[in-house]
């Protein structure tokens, strides 16, 4: 009993030991530690718009999750209403961290707080981050912001908190029609990569050379123009004309 | 003369104080509330601070590069300002320091940068080039000033006790001593033109290697900084020589300020050019993300920061007032044309900074949530004005008390 005892405490002492040599030596978010050094895995996720009823369920879901202050976004399905040659139609298009392959938010961090895990999700460690802001302008998603309780760069992480524990991201739970799958990119039997051997898929701005980790099926033409920013209050003739500007590029 | 003089000091020291007052108060709320007051949210992160503080780090580079005329090119026509030029470095770099501080979202973890930076960020790189700077500046001041501080130590009073204790305990009033600053100086300011260059360069390639922004996204940027520093940090000193010197009205005064001012004029018609070149190929192009920002700054609800502040104040003013003769002869409208200059390039920088971060880069993304954070117009807050007001405050007070404590006034020759 007595040595038991002991034997426990050494335990508890000695991981207790291990876990703050652990803390000094690698930075940061207890989650990031989390992940394995050298992972096996590629997380990746599929979003199909045909399926998307721009419920925002997963906006819910990932501020409930993650805390998401009131007013800011780590997910968030943008919705447009759109005119498609006399017929109105509405469009979504749910948005979030791209974790992209080169992500131009980890190149201009100043103290290496945002990097990207073996596993390919990109991850801030917000005992770090000074709050500067150039990640949240180097985004080209404007996937980043500054959150307003802590000061520091926040977005998406794909739930790692979940996904390292085996579980789905909060969002993939939680979607109404199915249209966000996650899953294993290296994985050739992964539903994710079945879906994009099978269907056509697009990224958002490809021409930033950022190969995005975040694939969308039926990413169709008049969106994919749409996308690329316009002046706001914008009227439904700027919409209109944006959208021949679009399809004259 | 001299009781205008007085009456002058002591309405500078007025305003002054009450920048100073405003100020402490705009520190309170920030220090106290953080972020809370402050009107730059998600669409648009970086606000004035950001903008005012590529404006003193301009000053500070233009006034740098300028006094290593004298001290490395040897130019001796400017030797009048080239002390002055060296300090007022130091105050606006001091200003620019500051300025970017209180913009961060944690103050205390500024030290992250040095303890674990990372070298292919250009913000890491100018945090590096900084302290570089800060150090060359007070090393080269000091060798510079090093023989008057020494003689100045002799003085009685406060001043007195200043420059004993600048002088670092330094007697040495020789010429072989003063050969040897001389020396030293050359050494630090060539080094420090290669500094300058690379952290103002630098501040330009900050912005311009965000690719997901076109409009800052151009080779042009990084020159178009140190031209503007050039400009701006030149135009101070316009202002300061010309309505300061000791010497005012003097043949020697009307000399100098008429080189002053043509090498001014000259750098202010580059930057027109320069200008002319940006705008007009993005707006050639017309990439929606590229001249929707242009299309803001002509003709966005705030317009007249572009054809009041830089337009008019920052080319017409002082092309005509530093092109016609006359008027450069005249110290009155040379010093306006260089406060001209100085004030239009805080619309300069607040163009830069601004606009491009008023079109969100995904469509209607201001619209998808109702937040005050997530909104594309932004107007600096109270909170952000009296911040800025206080550094300016603060800079003006330090500058006032170096000029009137310390050798740093402009020499009037033998």
């Amino acid at each position: 009993m007595n040595s038991d005892r002991r034997e426990f405490l050494k335990f508890a002492v000695g991981g207790a030991a291990l876990s703050a040599v652990g803390a000094a030596v690698l930075p940061g978010d207890s989650v990031a530690e989390a992940a394995p050094a050298k992972s096996q895995h590629r997380w990746g996720m599929v979003i199909d718009l045909r399926k998307c009823i721009g419920c925002e369920a997963c906006s819910v879901a990932c501020s409930m999750e993650n805390d998401v202050p009131l007013g800011e976004f780590r997910t968030i399905v943008s919705t447009y209403e759109i005119d498609t040659g006399g017929q109105a139609r509405r469009a979504t298009l749910p948005r979030l961290c791209n974790h992209c392959e080169n992500p131009p938010c980890v190149e201009v961090c100043p103290t290496q707080a945002t990097y990207k895990r073996d596993d390919g999700i990109v991850v801030i460690d917000n005992t770090i981050c000074i709050g500067c802001g150039y990640c949240v302008q180097a985004c080209p998603y404007d996937a980043r912001f500054i959150n307003p309780e802590t000061h520091t760069a926040d977005k998406c992480n794909f739930c790692v908190q979940r996904v390292d524990e085996g579980l789905l991201p909060a969002c993939v739970e939680t979607c109404v029609g199915g249209a966000r799958i996650f899953g294993d990119l290296n994985d050739p039997d992964s539903e994710v990569s079945r879906l994009l051997q099978e269907y056509p898929t697009e990224v958002l701005k490809p021409e930033m050379g950022t190969d995005p980790r975040v694939y969308y099926i039926g990413l169709s033409d008049y969106l994919q123009a749409k996308v690329d920013g316009m002046p706001v209050p914008w009227s439904k003739e700027e919409i209109l004309e944006g959208m021949t500007d679009g399809s004259a590029n | 003369m001299k009781s205008n003089n007085k009456g002058w000091t002591v309405a500078y020291w007025i305003v002054v104080l009450v920048m100073l007052a405003v100020g402490v108060v705009g520190w309170y709320w920030r220090l106290t509330t953080g972020h809370q007051m402050s009107n730059y949210g998600s669409i648009i992160p970086w606000g004035l601070w950001v903008a005012m503080y590529i404006y003193f780090i301009g000053l500070s580079a233009g006034a740098f590069l300028i006094s290593s005329l004298v001290y490395v090119f040897g130019i001796e026509r400017f030797r009048p300002v080239a002390r002055l030029s060296l300090f007022t470095a130091l105050v606006a770099l001091l200003m620019a320091l500051l300025q970017i501080w209180v913009d961060l979202g944690h103050m205390g973890r500024f030290y992250e940068v040095y303890t674990r930076p990372h070298f292919l960020s250009m913000m890491a790189w100018m945090v590096w080039l900084y302290t570089a700077y800060f150090l060359l500046l007070l090393a080269e001041l000091w060798f510079d000033t090093r023989h008057d501080l020494v003689r100045w130590g002799e003085r009685s009073g406060v001043s007195g006790f200043l420059n004993r204790v600048l002088a670092l305990g330094s007697r040495d009033t020789t010429d072989a001593a003063a050969k040897r600053d001389a020396k030293v100086v050359k050494v630090l300011g060539t080094i420090g033109v290669l500094l300058a260059i690379a952290f103002h360069g630098g501040v330009g390639a900050l912005f311009a290697v965000d690719k997901s922004r076109p409009m800052w996204h151009t080779g042009l940027y990084p020159l178009m900084f140190l031209l503007a520093a050039l400009v701006s940090g030149g135009g101070l000193l316009l202002a300061i020589y010309a309505l300061l010197a000791p010497d005012r009205g003097s043949e020697q005064h009307k000399d100098i300020i008429d080189s002053l001012s043509k090498l001014v004029l000259g750098l202010v018609l580059l930057y027109v050019l320069f200008t002319f070149a940006d705008y007009s190929i993005v707006w050639y192009g017309s990439i929606p993300l590229d001249v929707n920002p242009l299309k803001i700054i002509l003709a966005g609800p705030f317009w007249y920061v572009f054809w009041i502040g830089e337009f008019l104040l920052g080319m017409v003013v002082p092309i005509v007032l530093l092109g016609l003769k006359s008027m450069r002869r005249s110290p009155w409208w040379v010093g306006l044309a260089g406060l001209s200059i100085v004030i239009a390039f805080v619309a300069v920088r607040l163009n830069i900074v601004i606009p491009p971060l008023a079109v969100p880069e995904i469509a209607g993304i201001a619209q998808a949530a109702s937040s005050p954070r997530m909104s594309t117009m932004y107007l600096p807050s109270m909170m952000e004005w009296f911040v800025t007001v206080g550094i300016v405050g603060f800079g003006a007070a330090v500058y006032a008390l170096g000029y009137q404590l310390l050798p740093v006034k402009p020499r009037v020759s033998e």
